[in-house]
């Protein structure tokens, strides 16, 4: 080397040629010893053998046309069965001429999940778009609401409220304004109904004919649970988390015990007492929907486990950056909301899509009481005596099912990991 | 020294620190301390580690509760009352030995994040502000970058940015350089130097003995929680008096 290069400058050699390629990376990674090419070749010849024997029963001798249980009987799988009950599985004992409707209500459920995956949508619209797709969800599924006073009241106070808390420094002149009247009215419309000053009045929208939650099933069930126990369950566990760490020992405690109770009781025992036991203390004539108290049973249950994840992210942050955020003189809301939650939460987002798949599973467990989730209805479809015989083709066809929305789950999951993180890794 | 021979005799206090003690669990981290900071002075306190010289500066905005004594802080005394803590914190821009700065948020929304919430300053103002600060300190083109992007001088530069977008009347600052690479403790140190020569008010703990003879008034040697002594840089580093500190400037300025 004769020719001196800058100052700052160095010749860079290529990689060894062996390790790339595909012929390369197969020796390497299959056949790098006899040992390895055996383990290799054996291997193969499993997921060969295995694979060849599912495809030819479940499609080469598969019965797809059968009109009876027993006509498909000695061949492959009768797939038959699932065309034949699949209105069943999917929407359950929802009344059958009316079953488009659960069908649009979950179309609207997975495009609000779809656009709510979206990070430019993590603003203003997403109230938006959970409001207008719950209306749709809820109206196609009861077929008619009436939104109470007290409802739309409420709405004004919370918008309001959350107006004034967090768009005091950035709000736009005139603003903070809209805010105040928003929260007044709501609050004063609140106790005034309270009082009983304003009526009980509802607004109607009755476009189709009423079906109550016990007739609800199928998809649309275990959709509901799950979204909306997950998303009630999120905030709510981060108040817990929050609570949790707090100075304040009366919060402190409250929070650490409804955890540990909570965590301290299986799923199903929450559910029964909910459907069970809660009726009994409750004064008579007042009565909550089964439905609605299995929902708020598994709100319950998946806040307290999302609050240990949450407290997890909490406690990984160092401790430089709550005291960057007290000396710039942040307030407590604003140090949690600007500083730490965004930071907690980007930590724990594998344990948490974690969780939130466990919990999109267990809300079959809703079975014990009665609602007909996915898998109710799916186990709904081995009953008719006509088609008795096939569970595994309809166990599988529900586990793919579950599959779809669990690994679309864990593919967002790894998905955002590398959104929030980008150009922030050291 | 040139630099430092402006009269502070006439200039008000800004801070003042009367009869101070804490304790660490049983540990008397801070004992009995006095100390009273004019507007414009810069100090640097130096000693040993574990001597409280860092607790001492993190009292003045309440990063730590003092159990006894009284601070004044631009005429506010610290208390528990969250509106005078705030109050002080508005006043008192802190840099600390690990930058601190946050790790989500650009170097811009860095800069910009405590004008906006806390002084609720219109966004556009306050990014103006932010980058010409961003210029004094020599790095505008990182504005839109992470903090993890940057080396540790220039996220240091960035967090003395930060502090200083609430246009502070004091600058804390606590072991700036320490957790630097050598080669990069001269661009902190020059951002620093250009600060104390523009007239604020400045409290550094810190072991460059080089930038304290360059721009300190009074010199503070702290030792097993308490002043030992305190002097002008030419008279402290030529002159100790104490034997403790003799031991400790021995120590460290031995080649």
């Amino acid at each position: 080397m004769t020719d001196a290069l800058p100052v700052g400058e160095r010749r860079q050699l290529a990689p060894p040629i062996d390790e790339t390629g595909p012929f390369g990376w197969a020796r390497k990674r299959l056949f790098s010893s006899w040992a390895n090419g055996i383990t290799t070749v054996v291997l193969l010849v499993a997921i060969g053998w295995i694979l060849s024997w599912f495809i030819d029963w479940a499609v080469l001798t598969a019965n797809f046309t059968a009109s009876t249980g027993s006509e498909c009987r000695g061949g492959g799988a009768c797939w038959a069965l699932i065309r034949e009950k699949y209105r069943l599985i999917f929407f359950g004992t929802f009344p059958y001429e009316q079953q488009w409707r659960p069908l649009f209500a979950v179309v609207a459920m997975l495009a609000m999940l779809i656009f709510s995956a979206d990070r430019r949508m993590w603003n203003w619209r997403l109230l938006v778009i959970w409001g207008v797709g719950s209306f749709i969800t809820f109206l196609l599924m009861f077929g008619q609401l009436h939104i109470p006073l007290s409802l739309f009241l409420f709405v004004a106070l919370v918008v309001g409220g959350i107006g004034l808390a967090m768009r005091k420094a950035i709000a736009a002149p005139g603003e903070m304004n809209a805010y105040r009247v928003l929260a007044a009215i709501g609050a004063i419309g609140l106790v005034l109904r309270l009082v009983g000053v304003l009526p009980a009045w509802s607004l109607p929208i009755a476009p189709f004919s009423y079906v109550e939650t016990s007739l609800w099933g199928g998809i649309p069930v275990t959709l509901i649970l799950a979204t909306y126990g997950l998303v009630f369950a999120f905030p709510y566990g981060i108040l817990l988390a929050l609570g949790r760490r707090s100075q304040l020992p009366l919060i402190k405690g409250l929070c650490v015990g409804f955890i540990e109770l909570i965590r301290g009781v299986p799923l199903i025992s929450l559910l029964i007492m909910a459907s069970v036991m809660l009726p009994l203390f409750l004064p008579s004539g007042v009565t909550f929907d089964k439905f609605l108290r299995a929902q708020v049973a598994v709100i319950l249950f998946a806040g307290a486990y999302i609050a240990e994840i949450i407290r997890g992210g909490l406690q990984s942050l160092p401790k430089g950056q709550f005291e960057a955020a007290d000396a710039m003189g942040l307030n407590y809301v604003q140090k949690t909301t600007l500083i730490v939650l965004p930071q907690a939460l980007r930590v724990v987002i594998p344990p948490l899509i974690n969780t939130f798949i466990g919990f999109f599973k267990d809300t079959s467990l809703v079975l014990i009481i009665g609602i007909f989730d996915f898998l109710n209805t799916a186990n709904q479809a081995l009953v008719d005596p006509n088609w008795a015989g096939f569970p595994g083709e309809v166990y599988l066809f529900a586990a793919f099912v579950y599959f779809c929305f669990c690994y679309s789950m864990s593919r967002y999951s790894k998905y955002l990991e590398v959104e929030l993180n980008k150009g922030t890794r050291r | 020294m040139a630099a430092t021979a402006h009269d502070l005799s006439n200039a008000p206090s800004v801070i003042t620190l009367t009869g101070v003690n804490k304790w660490f669990g049983q540990f008397h981290v801070l004992s009995d301390i006095n100390l009273d900071v004019k507007e414009g002075e810069k100090i640097v306190i130096c000693g040993p580690s574990g001597s409280g010289k860092s607790t001492l500066i993190r009292c003045i905005n309440r990063l730590e509760e003092h159990q006894a004594g009284d601070i004044v802080v631009d005429g506010v005394t610290l208390s528990n009352d969250v509106k005078n803590i705030e109050a002080i914190r508005r006043e008192v821009g802190m840099v600390f030995q690990s930058f601190n700065l946050f790790p989500h948020l650009t170097i811009l929304e860095n800069l910009t994040l405590a004008p906006i919430w806390v002084k609720k300053m219109p966004k556009r103002e306050a990014e103006e502000i932010a980058m010409s600060l961003l210029k004094r300190v020599r790095i505008p083109e990182q504005a839109l970058k992470y903090p993890g992007q940057l080396s540790g001088g220039q996220q240091q530069r960035v967090a003395i940015a930060r502090a200083l977008c609430m246009r502070p009347k004091i600058m804390l600052f606590d072991e700036p350089t320490s957790a630097l690479d050598p080669e990069m403790v001269k661009e902190v140190l020059d951002v620093m130097v250009e600060l104390a020569r523009e007239g604020m008010t400045m409290l550094c703990v810190t072991h460059e003995m080089g930038f304290a003879r360059a721009v300190a008034d009074r010199v503070i040697f702290m030792d097993m929680g308490e002043i030992v002594e305190q002097n002008e840089p030419e008279e402290f580093f030529a002159n100790p008096r104490n034997e403790r500190t003799k031991l400790f400037l021995g120590q460290i300025l031995h080649h």
